[in-house]
């Protein structure tokens, strides 16, 4: 018999430690800031100047705006939910399995509840980071339409904390990284094709513009594009609850399943 | 895997946890750190329920593990800082406490390489360090020796009873009985998910084996040969090894020594044979 309120379906309660877990990430980011950044930046100058110079040169205007400007913040969009991704992945199997940081931090104050929670702030961080590279680099190049699009900035944050929550949900099942390729194949690259990246979303059949519809990176985008190129917002509020949504439900599955991975 | 273990872990002292292997130790000491939950009964440490305060019970907790799992990502001084920084651990105080860990360990000079370039008895002993990083009231300790030299051995058990003296409770497990006769003050022998038998080592020695041990090296049949005629020793033999328990080892000794070909050597009996007879000599896992 279990004890109420000690089963693994407990409500999370986070407190401040999920910020040192936070802080452990940051500073091992410290270290590789270099090849980091040259990665945030390098990437998204090779996809704007190869797609979006080339494609617009034939697409001219797309959904009523530069298809530059229509591609940047489509970009801008899917890779925070890229990077969250990955790192809610990739970099969470490394800390969870082989490095064994998270038994380490079980050994100390710290909760499954903060350590998914910190990692979730991470992954935000991440996408953040590399949301904003390539923002600025749209901006370099002329992609973004006034001062109301740094509005966009803390939505960067919102959407990889949306994605950081289902990639923890995968690691948490995951018996190894080779597991990962499914969601990437399955999940993440059909988002990025068909959330309206590369076009608008009104170009696909109804059915799957319905679909399509309940997919965290088209209200991602919903948000995103506007603000960049200067446009009115269109139900703002119900994209963010959907992005919060996201979050807030696979946060609960990823400790819930954390804690069936780790406490046994 | 346990079942119906009834324990109580007095609050001074060191206190070791023994058995074979999947005896139960890792799974216990999982339960008491709140990393595994028991499936029925209660579990109190310090007099707070675990799982339920199990942050309140972890801040005032230690803990080595079996396998190291230092940060790899960072140099020594930075897995005390960081991992500090999970008991919200900080400031100018934070400064000296890591030094003068680092100097309890011998990882004084050490403070700024890698943890891929330390050896495997430099882990431990950083691993000692940083479980030691909240000035814990216990220390939990899970084979903490396993796999390290006799020098880093003999540190860290000096090291240990110096904790101790100094007030620190010990919950330890291991496998060495050499280990646990030197520090446990008070112990249990697990097999099987469930205790065999707690007492100090010398009690244990004394209560469950004849005090003289003689260990033959040579064919058993023979040895049961020469020793038949005189006192009915307790023997055990594995392979060509045998081993005769006795209270009276004198009249042993003689009449091997009438067979000038066959060595023996003749000890006081060890928590060891204690540990075996209650386990079993069969190989586990």
């Amino acid at each position: 018999m279990m004890t109420p309120g000690t089963g693994p379906f407990r409500l999370p309660r986070v407190n401040t430690g999920a910020l040192a877990v936070w802080r452990r990430n940051a500073l091992v980011w410290r270290k590789l800031i270099g090849p980091s950044l040259f990665i945030n930046f390098g990437e998204p100058f090779v996809y704007l100047l190869g797609l979006g110079f080339g494609l617009g040169r034939f697409i001219g205007e797309i959904g009523g705006m530069p298809y530059f400007t229509f591609l940047a913040s489509g970009l801008v969009a899917s890779s925070a939910m890229n990077t969250a991704s990955f790192e809610g992945t990739y970099s969470v199997h490394t800390r969870m399995v082989p490095q064994r940081t998270y038994e380490a931090m079980l050994a100390t104050p710290l909760a499954v509840d903060d350590i998914v929670a910190g990692e979730m702030l991470w992954c935000a961080t991440k996408g953040l980071l590399s949301s904003t590279a390539i923002f600025i680099v749209a901006l370099l190049l002329g992609a973004v339409a006034d001062a109301r699009a740094a509005l966009a900035v803390p939505v960067f944050f919102l959407i990889a904390l949306c994605f950081s929550a289902p990639a923890l949900v995968v690691s948490a099942v995951s018996p190894s990284y080779d597991f990962f390729s499914y969601y990437f194949t399955l999940v993440i690259t059909p988002m990025f094709i068909f959330c309206g990246v590369f076009y608008p979303v009104t170009t696909l059949p109804d059915m799957v513009q319905t679909a399509v519809e309940a997919l965290p990176l088209t209200h991602a985008i919903a948000l995103v594009r506007p603000l960049i190129a200067g446009e009115p917002l269109t139900e703002p509020a119900l994209h963010v609850a959907v992005l919060l949504g996201y979050a807030a439900i696979g946060y609960y599955a990823a400790v819930v399943l954390v804690r069936r991975r780790l406490i046994v | 895997m346990v079942h119906g273990l009834d324990l109580d872990v007095p609050a001074v002292g060191c206190f070791g946890l023994l058995g074979p292997n999947g005896a139960g130790k890792t799974t216990t000491l999982r339960m008491i750190l709140g990393q595994s939950p028991p499936s029925a009964g209660t579990l109190e440490v310090f007099g707070l329920p675990m799982p339920a305060a199990s942050r309140e019970i972890r801040a005032r907790v230690g803990v080595v593990p079996q396998t190291d799992n230092l940060d790899p990502d960072f140099t020594v001084l930075e897995n005390l800082r960081v991992y500090a920084g999970y008991f919200r651990l900080g400031g100018p105080a934070l400064r000296g406490r890591m030094e003068s860990l680092l100097d309890l360990v011998d990882l004084q000079d050490r403070a700024d390489t890698p943890i891929n370039d330390l050896s495997g008895g430099m882990r431990r002993r950083l691993s000692i360090a940083r479980a030691l990083i909240n000035s814990p009231e216990m220390l939990v300790l899970d084979e903490p020796t396993t796999g390290l030299d006799p020098q880093v051995r003999h540190m860290i058990w000096a090291r240990l009873r110096e904790l101790k003296r100094h007030g620190t409770t010990l919950l330890l497990t291991t496998h060495y009985m050499e280990e646990a006769e030197r520090l446990c003050d008070e112990l249990v022998i697990m097999d099987h998910g469930a205790i065999v038998i707690q007492g100090s080592p010398q009690a244990l020695i004394r209560r469950h084996v004849e005090p003289e041990v003689i260990e033959v090296h040579a064919d058993p049949d023979e040895v049961r040969h020469i020793l038949g005629r005189h006192a009915a020793p307790r023997i055990e033999a594995v392979g060509e090894s045998v081993y005769c328990y006795t209270r009276d080892a004198r009249r042993l000794t003689s009449a091997l020594e009438q067979h000038g070909d066959i060595s023996y050597l003749h000890r006081p009996a060890n928590l060891e044979d204690v540990f075996l007879k209650l386990t079993g000599r069969e190989l586990r896992e």
